[in-house]
């Protein structure tokens, strides 16, 4: 499945549009990932956990998004956007939204 | 009691945000100089390129940082003041250097990246509230590689 966050896939032709595709996932945080997240705002730096866990969660969103388009018939997924929001202390949605179509 | 641990923290703070943060800069210019010849552009279409599009894919890049204890201490006190909060400054744009050179290491061969968009968002809410203490930021693009 090709994705992008333009309008065309470069080198291809879309010959046809299938709408929009989104997926998205909600997760919480860890108490141990948490634990250390409160050692690091006193010695500052990046919080690797926390890194990982969006990494993880953004792929499992993209995941349900190309499910979504595989079972429209698309193989391709174009205009690519991602949007994150805190929906409850401690859990985070992200979203991933684009257009499914078919390139030659 | 409260008081010792409060100046054992800013110390603590102090000590390692500052060697943490040296160290972070010198990985990042080193890096940037690295990926120094791969155009990364906001631009909606390729620069113009000899050759012929072999693939075209989403490139992306995220990293959660947080601020150390003198600096979120520093920062409280421009509230007060303020003024422009330079603490927090470093922060984002370490945050945002490393995010954009993690979406380049992402894509190896590619020549070039575009459409890139940066996006942030804090994370902390555990802390004091109107306070920042951890970010996110995330980059992504479309990684183009021409043969």
């Amino acid at each position: 499945m090709l994705i992008t966050n333009i309008e065309m896939i470069p080198g291809r032709k879309i010959v046809q549009h299938h709408g929009l595709v989104s997926g998205s996932t909600v997760r919480a945080k860890h108490v141990g990932r948490d634990i250390m997240a409160g050692l690091k705002n006193i010695f500052g730096g990046e919080l690797k956990g926390y890194t990982e866990l969006l990494t993880e969660s953004r792929k499992e969103a993209m995941g349900r998004m190309k499910e979504q388009a595989k079972q429209m018939g698309a193989n391709a997924v174009v205009n690519v956007r991602f949007s994150t929001s805190s929906v409850a202390s401690g859990a985070a949605e992200l979203y991933v939204y684009g257009t499914a179509v078919t390139v030659q | 009691m409260e008081f010792i641990t409060f100046i054992i923290l800013m110390m603590l703070g102090y000590g390692f945000g500052t060697w943490a943060e040296r160290r972070h800069y010198k990985s990042i210019e080193e890096r940037e100089m690295k990926y120094q010849k791969l155009p990364t552009i906001g631009l909606k279409h390729p620069l113009p390129q000899p050759g012929r599009v072999v693939k075209a894919q989403l490139a992306v890049g995220n990293v959660v940082i947080s601020v150390d204890y003198f600096k979120r201490f520093l920062a409280s006190l421009r509230n007060i003041f303020g003024g422009r909060v330079s603490s927090y400054e470093t922060l984002v744009d370490r945050a945002r250097r490393e995010a954009t050179l993690r979406m380049k290491e992402s894509c190896p061969g590619a020549t070039q990246i575009i459409n890139v968009r940066l996006e942030t968002a804090s994370l902390s809410k555990n802390t004091r509230k109107g306070s920042i203490g951890s970010i996110e930021v995330f980059a992504y693009g479309t990684a183009i590689t021409y043969k």
